[in-house]
């Protein structure tokens, strides 16, 4: 757990302001001015607890503390914040409204306050307020979620993920950019593997890479898990079709894909024994920073997911929304963090911080100044915009956070892929799987 | 005449007073042991989800699991898992105290080295099995690649079959020094005397082994096996970090299925059913043990039966 003082703004602006960021005394200014003019005054004596997920970009954690401290001195609220692996928010969230106690602020994944919509303090007032200043929040944002009229939480941001290429290898397999649609796409990769220069996307129980490029599969056919009214409609020929193509590719990866987790095609890529994979930016960010991977970082191109049959985007991105629990004694304070965290101020240079990692859910933050500090950024900064909400077509809520946990698509794409299953097979299971959660 | 309160009956009554020195270790296990498992099985019968309570669903979720094919495959998995790597452990556990119950230079040292695998965190051994066994990195497929011996590198972790061959060699890897250490120190409580009557009755070394070691080492095998069997079963960390129940469920145990449907899809009322179905399991096996035990009445000073 991380106490914020003076000392840790002065330590977090240095950081920053080797990126040219608003640091320091200036930062600290605005934080002031901003807390008297705010819509929410802090209680006195207020102190948040705020669980966040780890950072994967270093620089992104520098600007989120630099914000905290300013927060604290603008407002006299003591902060205590400590970070959790991706897979252990949720859990130690569930903890806290379960007993009612532990933390005032959990920031997690996907559909986080929907699982407790009773536990939660509505936040329909920053909703409001930010939607107005900042040109209204994206679709696939709100949907994630509101309950309702009801702001469950609040979107701050979308973790992107998009098609991560060598461009040397793709001119050396004969193409001049990235496939626009998927049988380029299943082309490409085939031309790849020929070149000894493979593709490679997680079929194992990867909870971001494994889940998002395949529900882009499967989105992309016209195939959802279940339709508006939570019917399950897996088993279908859009599906089998899903299934086909997903085929195709694994034949034309490199080995060993069904065992991936989240952090293999990283490494894979970055070790040079991976030419194509779908990931946050965090791969570029690492070669980036390495001076021994120069070259790679030269070559590394990123591009949007090809447009499959159904002609329009399909893609899950991770959301990253923060909630606050009802039991909190500082509700107020609560509020004023977060809609502090979202004030231009604050988020533009956080974006930058992030270098990518992060996209906003909020329009206005379109024009921010990473999108174009490095074309290579740019792709990212439309994930907000394109992804669909996680139950897709369906609810947002439990069971379709329960449906992506469980790797009811993975494995049915893993089932075929490796020929464990056949066809039918595989989207019975899927089915009765579905049935199980959505029962 | 008037009846003795509790406090006349402590100061007074032996038998009271060890009631009350018992209270703690009871309080303890009560409510360490006892709450915790009535506790799940309760949760078992509810639909209870992280994050809020659930009702009384009766026999649903089991009924569900009956008709689940990932929850059988985690069955198999498990009954796998258990009965090749159980078997195996003892086999070269065994075998490994017979041989450091031997007079040979550098025992001591050879004694300790044997544990290392036993002390070394779960964690940290199944990170370096998972890296052991990775698609693209493994040191096996380098050094096969580099003698000639293959072309392409072996899909360890991403195939079905060797999958689940390389979570039983971790496991087997771990388990061994466990079966080893506590077999010979069964064996350094049989008296050498009964091996030199042997020898002058001309026993061959198979006889001693088959007459005099095993029968004597019987006990602490049944004791040592039931420990085994039970680890393994319930193993879950060697799983979580090496393979997360992939590829395609293929490795995964009822432990990691219980965890993944409980904590991280937060069906707390479905993972307590697949916890709770491990229980008729593991008390086959501690029967097992506990009757094998229980017919070797000489332990008590009399006959085998």
């Amino acid at each position: 757990m991380q106490d914020f003082t003076r000392r840790t703004l002065l330590q977090g602006g240095t950081a920053l302001a080797a990126t040219g960021m608003l640091t320091g005394p200036a930062l600290f200014d605005f934080a002031k001015a901003w807390a008297q003019s705010a819509p929410w005054k802090a209680e006195p004596g207020a102190k948040l607890t705020v669980m966040r997920w780890k950072r994967f970009v270093p620089q992104e954690d520098d600007a989120f503390n630099a914000m905290v401290a300013a927060f604290k001195a603008a407002t006299g609220t003591e902060m205590n914040v400590f970070s959790e692996s991706f897979e252990d928010v949720q859990p130690k969230a569930s903890v806290a409204a379960n007993t009612g106690s532990g933390l005032d602020l959990a920031w997690g994944l996907h559909t986080l306050p929907q699982l407790f919509p009773t536990k939660v303090l509505k936040m329909n007032d920053v909703a409001d307020y930010l939607g107005k200043k900042y040109g209204g929040w994206t679709d696939a944002a709100a949907k994630t979620c509101k309950q309702g009229n009801d702001w469950l939480g609040i979107p701050v941001a979308t973790n992107g993920g998009y098609m991560t290429y060598r461009k040397s290898a793709l001119e050396k397999a004969g193409f001049k950019e990235f496939p626009k649609d998927f049988p380029g796409f299943l082309e490409m990769c085939k031309a790849l593997k020929k070149n000894n220069t493979p593709a490679g996307f997680a079929l194992g129980h990867a909870s971001g890479d494994g889940n998002s490029w395949l529900h882009w599969v499967l989105w992309g056919h016209g195939a959802y898990t279940v339709d508006q009214n939570d019917k399950i409609i897996i088993n279908s020929p859009e599906t089998a079709k899903a299934l086909e193509y997903c085929k195709a590719l694994y034949d034309a990866f490199i080995p060993g894909t069904a065992s991936w987790n989240d952090s293999s095609n990283n490494k894979a890529f970055l070790a040079g024994e991976l030419y194509c994979t779908a990931n946050g930016i965090s791969i570029y960010v690492a070669a980036k920073t390495d001076a021994s991977k120069k070259e790679l970082a030269e070559d590394t191109y990123h591009a949007l997911w090809p447009v499959g049959p159904v002609g329009k985007p399909t893609e899950l991105q991770l959301a990253l929304p923060i909630l606050a629990f009802n039991f909190t004694k500082y509700p107020n304070a609560s509020k004023a963090f977060i809609a502090f965290m979202l004030e231009k101020e604050n988020y533009e240079k956080w974006l930058d911080g992030a270098q990518g990692y992060l996209t906003q859910t909020l329009n206005a933050y379109e024009s921010a100044p990473i999108w174009k500090a490095d074309p290579k950024n740019e792709v990212f900064s439309q994930a907000s915009k394109r992804t669909l909400p996680a139950a897709g077509i369906g609810t947002v809520g439990e069971k379709a956070a329960t449906a992506i946990a469980d790797f009811i698509v993975v494995d049915m794409f893993a089932n075929y892929c490796t020929g464990t299953k056949d066809a039918k097979g595989s989207m019975a299971e899927a089915e009765r799987q579905l049935k199980r959660i959505y029962r | 005449m008037i009846e003795a309160n509790a406090w006349t009956q402590l100061k007074h009554n032996r038998n009271w007073l060890g009631f009350w020195f018992m209270v703690p270790a009871m309080a303890f296990l009560i409510f360490f042991l006892a709450y915790p498992l009535g506790l799940g099985i309760w949760l078992s019968f509810t639909d209870t989800r992280i994050g809020r309570v659930g009702q009384f669903v009766g026999t649903e979720n089991y009924e569900w699991l009956w008709d689940d094919s990932i929850f059988w495959l985690s069955v198999f998995n498990t009954l796998l898992y258990t009965s090749v790597a159980s078997a195996i452990k003892f086999a070269v556990g065994l075998y490994l105290a017979l041989l450091l119950n031997e007079n040979m230079p550098f025992k001591a040292m050879l004694r300790a080295m044997v544990l290392i695998p036993f002390i070394v965190p779960t964690v940290l051994s199944a990170l370096a099995f998972w890296w052991i066994f990775d698609s693209q990195f493994s040191i096996i497929s380098w050094s096969l690649k580099h003698l000639g011996l293959i072309n392409q590198n072996i899909n360890f972790l991403g195939d079905t079959t060797w999958a689940r061959i390389c979570v039983i060699f971790a496991n087997i890897w771990r388990g061994v020094p466990f079966v080893a250490i506590t077999l010979l120190a069964g064996l350094q409580t049989v008296s050498p005397s009964l091996y030199e009557a042997a020898t002058l009755d001309g026993a061959t070394r198979w006889q001693n082994f088959r007459f005099i070691t095993y029968p004597l080492l019987t006990p602490i095998i049944a004791v040592v096996m039931t420990f085994s069997v039970l680890f393994t079963f319930t193993d879950f960390q060697l799983i979580w970090a090496m393979t997360r129940g992939g590829p395609v469920n293929a490795t995964h145990l009822m432990a990691t299925l219980s965890y993944q449907r409980a904590i991280i899809a937060g069906q707390l009322g479905e993972g307590a059913a697949i916890s709770s179905a491990m229980i008729p399991f593991l008390l086959a096996a501690i029967m097992v043990s506990w009757f094998g035990l229980q017919r070797r009445k000489w332990q008590q000073g009399e006959n085998n039966d």
